[in-house]
């Protein structure tokens, strides 16, 4: 009781103090960042580490008729070469991928493409590693090179996979030819077909999106350290999934799980890059088995994007079927998707194409259909969800652009058009065409309050002028209005539809409080920049009323932290801040019956107040948590465990389904091809709030990089497979003066479903921002009866574009 | 290789050591010192993580040979702290207003932004973005981190005004 304070404090200072959710509270994680103390894993020296590099092949597509390592090996401080020949006699030749494929570890009888993995130089020094790697020759003979995917089933087209050429089913059912990896197939064909011969107008139009790279700012790398005595491995490394790192790597080498210490530190950022398996992490671990000693791996950046995990890579033609009145009736896409040389997709296990029935977006569409076909092809394998949840940003960027093709044909304003086809309130929970059941949301009022925020009618009026002046040859400026409106589906996922290699998608939270009152906290998930350090703190201090500055958070460290299916897809608020809501409130309720018994009543004649247990009706005979702590180890009531502690597993009961209006205005120079944003506005509703200051850098993070895919990235491949610009001289990362400025706003309609009505936001400007920019491109340029223009919005495309309407000269 | 004896001073120490000639200066710094800081996130001379402060200029320390550091003078992010623990205002700054997320740009746009603020003490944002056009994030958007620079200058500023009343 408080007989020690003669002043009791407020209700809102002892709300303060707790830095619960919803107050913009300053990382934690800041204090070491800031100082230069943080601790990524090529910060890591441990006693006669080694270092592993990679030779690589030259070519996209040829057989290895030899591999000569004797010049490399011979090279002082050459500790160890492996090919693929060493790691056949372990089975580590190739690895399970997470999409039901195999991939070569190391390329044995030939490349499927360029800077494939052939060789691992283990030296003494980074530098003698990379000396040695060039050291190793290898004689090929060269074979035809399949790059385009429209060609991947052609009758004549070259074999990739001989491994599994004339195995006619795959992970995902039937294979039709020996480059066919699946067809995924969803919504009524039948029904869809009827809507389009009953459609007074339809659309159709491919709408590709190119292969681009997460390219965090730190690589992949790990440090393996392998104990023969003890029969253990410790394996640091950048992985945004360390439980299911462990699980992987128990499965490849046979040594028992309990026996793995996966550990992930600091990582500089993920963006989706970070969730496979490479063969990097795994020859780290076998030259660790072989030498002794620790290894350590650490990928240049040519090497990042040529080979770990490119993202995006679908060429989808979309169809809407339409009143004249503009009300959508239907929606057929069919997506044909480059997989690479292995499909080594990151997706949950029965989703080869992720979630991309999504496609029917924010609209009420009342059938619809989709089928996806990947192939191989002779690039990186990949198909990773960047800052995007699987294969959703695909998916947006397709029915955002197919909308606005449609409002052309119809003559509407792309709002407009919008505005008549929005699920309303009163339809959630909706169930859509491709069966998914969205959880909530005010559409049509954010829609509006984004539309009246950058002044929409004032815009159109503007953009008609410029037309005008442009036409009558006033001005060579063009404007360009792009809207889009998304809805993203996060938070994989429920047991019943996701799992990773047959592990459900649940996620955890053990929380336990010590005698003073203090808390520690870790969770299956893994932060990568997203601040989980401060944000679960609050969650936590508004649960159980502790205060978060006396709550630390960890994660990473697969002994101590319970099992999780790690951070991507914007899933750790739904999932793991959502078992953290649920192991809290089990603590409270056995507080609860500690309180009661130091009150001396009954424990229904106490309730929950900020940070304390008060008896009902009597403010002020009460027990804080901080009491509660100390007598769950000092005196517990009879009969009642010792101790404060909570774990909880979390199965989500669905998705959540953040959402979003956003409204670019572009101003482009049809004689330079330059393009420079004018305006950029986001509006999210991410559910509750737990951190506004957090969600708002996670947008402008997003857009930016939303920003980058849409106006200038792209892996490219030239006809023989030689990747074309992997070096941050060529990738497309924008610097701080071509960034636009952000402004942001929100609504808020928490998720019925979750605990604490959180939705996920770290995606979603990735998602809704890249449509939004190709939209208002594609918009300044409609006028002049432009259909599509395809992403990326360069200056040299936008150009060329402009070229093709007969607009230069 | 044979290596070569190179002498220069590091956030106020004098530090003496043998070098192969062709050592990178940001792996001398990250290996043989254990000045961890300063990142690697190209070695091509694009992003600015391994950014430090040489001789009163902003250097890429993956774009120089650590004999090309002889005698020279140069600060790191693990110089910025005070003696004491206390931090410096850009790092303040930067956690005021959510300049960063991962963390893995921090050491050196912190170190380019004070070399900026040396240079001008009152930048615009328009000064600030091209003065960082040299260090890549990939998390922020920059917007938070133009922020912070600016609430810096405000911070120094404020601070040499009271040592002057002093
Ligand atoms: S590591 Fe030096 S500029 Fe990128
Ligand atoms: S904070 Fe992650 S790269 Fe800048």
């Amino acid at each position: 009781m408080n007989e020690m304070s003669p002043v009791p404090e407020s209700r809102q200072d002892r709300e303060a103090k707790l830095e619960g959710m919803g107050c913009r509270r300053k990382r934690v994680e800041d204090v070491r960042f800031t100082q230069g103390r943080g601790n990524y894993v090529d910060d890591l020296k441990l006693p006669g580490m080694l270092f592993g590099d990679f030779h690589r092949s030259s070519y996209a597509h040829a057989r290895i008729k030899s591999i000569d390592t004797s010049k490399a090996r011979a090279l002082p401080g050459v500790v160890a070469v492996l090919t693929a020949a060493d790691l056949k006699p372990l089975k580590l030749d190739w690895m399970p991928t997470l999409a039901g494929d195999v991939q070569a570890v190391l390329a044995g009888d030939k490349v499927l493409f360029q800077n494939q993995e052939i060789a691992f130089i283990v030296a003494t020094d980074r530098y003698i590693a990379a000396d040695a790697a060039d050291l190793v020759e290898v004689e090929y003979e060269e074979l035809p090179v399949l790059v385009d995917p429209f060609k991947a089933m052609l009758p004549d087209a070259p074999i990739l996979r001989e491994d599994i050429a004339d195995k006619t089913e795959g992970a995902h059912g039937q294979r039709r030819h020996p480059n066919h990896i699946f067809t995924w197939e969803i919504g009524d064909r039948e029904a869809t077909d009827l809507a389009f011969r009953n459609a007074a107008v339809a659309t159709k139009h491919l709408i590709p999106y190119q292969r681009v790279h997460p390219c965090p700012l730190e690589t992949c790398q790990s440090v393996a350290s392998f104990d023969k005595i003890k029969g253990e491995l410790t394996l640091w490394g950048t992985f945004q999934a360390p439980h299911v790192v462990r699980t992987v790597a128990s499965i490849l080498s046979s040594i028992p799980e309990h026996k793995i210490h996966v550990i992930a530190p600091d990582i500089g950022g993920g963006f989706g890059n970070k969730v496979g398996v490479y063969p990097g992490y795994v020859c780290s671990i076998v030259a660790s088995i072989v030498t002794g000693k620790p290894v350590k791996w650490v990928e240049d950046r040519m090497e990042n994007l040529s080979t770990t995990a490119f993202a995006r890579d679908y060429h989808m033609t979309a169809e809407i079927a339409a009143t004249p009145q503009g009300k959508v009736t239907g929606l057929r896409v069919h997506v044909l998707a480059d997989h690479g040389a292995f499909d080594a997709c990151a997706d949950p296990s029965k989703w080869p194409a992720g979630f991309f029935n999504i496609v029917t977006g924010s609209y009420d569409f009342p059938v619809a259909h989709v089928s996806v076909d990947g192939v191989y092809t002779n690039k990186a394998p990949g198909g990773v969800a960047y800052r995007c949840s699987f294969r959703v940003t695909e998916a947006a960027y397709c029915i955002e652009r197919a909308m606005d093709i449609l409002a052309a044909k119809l003559g509407l304003d792309p709002a407009e058009l919008r505005l008549r086809n929005l699920i309303k309130r009163e339809q959630f929970p909706y169930l859509s065409a491709l069966g998914w059941e969205y959880d909530s949301g005010d559409y049509h009022a954010a829609l509006n309050k984004a539309l009246d925020a950058v002044s929409y009618p004032a815009l159109r009026a503007e953009q008609k002028a410029m037309q005008a002046a442009f036409q009558r040859g006033e001005t060579r400026q063009l404007m360009g209005i792009g809207v889009s409106f998304f809805t993203e589906i996060v938070g994989a996922g429920p047991s019943k539809n996701c799992d990773i290699l047959g592990i459900a998608m649940f996620d955890s939270a053990e929380i336990r409080i010590h005698p003073t009152g203090a808390v520690i906290a870790r969770m299956g998930t893994k932060s990568q920049g997203q601040a989980h350090e401060t944000t679960y703190a609050q969650i936590i201090a508004s649960e159980i009323g502790i205060p978060a500055a006396d709550i630390m958070i960890e994660e990473g460290n697969t002994d101590t932290a319970p099992y999780g299916l790690g951070t991507y897809g914007s899933r750790s608020t739904p999932t793991a801040g959502a078992a953290t809501a649920m192991a809290c409130r089990k603590i409270k309720a056995k507080a609860q019956m500690i309180a009661a018994h130091l009150l001396e009543v009954h424990h229904d004649d106490v309730e929950f107040d900020i940070d304390r247990f008060v008896v009902k009706g009597m403010p002020d005979r009460f027990k804080t948590m901080k009491d509660i702590s100390w007598a769950a180890y000092h005196a517990p009531p009879p009969g009642l465990e010792p101790g404060l502690e909570a774990v909880s597993y979390y199965d989500p009961p669905n998705m959540t389904f953040p959402f979003g209006a956003y409204i670019c205005v572009m101003d482009i120079d049809v004689d330079t091809g330059v393009c420079t944003t004018r305006r950029f506005y986001a509006l999210d509703d991410c559910g509750t709030r737990i951190n506004p200051m957090i969600i708002e850098g996670q947008v402008h993070g997003g857009l930016t990089e939303a920003f980058a895919i849409a106006m200038g990235q792209e892996i490219v491949y030239d006809e023989i497979g030689n990747v074309q610009g992997a070096s941050l001289m060529d990738f497309f990362l924008p610097t701080a003066v071509e960034t636009p400025v952000w402004e942001t706003g929100f609504t808020t309609t928490p998720s019925p479903h979750h605990p604490i009505g959180a939705k996920g936001v770290g995606e979603s400007p990735n998602v809704g921002g890249v449509p939004a920019f190709s939209n208002a491109v594609n918009d300044a340029f409609t006028f002049l009866g432009s259909q599509h223009i395809a992403m990326p919005h360069d200056p040299w495309r936008v150009w060329k574009a402009a070229e093709a309407l007969g607009l230069q000269g | 290789m044979k290596k070569s004896p190179v002498s220069m001073t590091i956030n106020g120490q004098p530090v003496e050591e043998l070098v192969e000639p062709r050592t990178l200066l940001i792996h001398f710094l990250r290996e043989q010192l254990n000045l961890t800081g300063a990142h690697i996130g190209c070695e091509t001379s694009h992003c600015g993580a391994c950014t430090i402060d040489l001789d009163g200029k902003s250097v890429k320390s993956c774009t120089i040979f650590t004999l090309q550091a002889e005698g020279a003078h140069i600060r790191t992010i693990e110089g910025m702290a005070a003696a004491d623990g206390t931090l410096h205002a850009l790092q303040e700054a930067f956690r005021e207003k959510h300049g960063l997320q991962c963390g893995y740009c921090t050491p050196g746009m912190i170190l380019r932004a004070w070399r900026l603020l040396q240079e001008n003490p009152d930048p615009t944002d328009a000064e600030i973005r091209f003065g960082i056009a040299g260090n890549l994030c990939r998390c922020t958007g920059y917007q938070n981190i133009v922020a912070a620079i600016k609430h810096a200058a405000i911070l120094m500023a404020g601070a040499q005004q009271k040592e002057a009343a002093e």
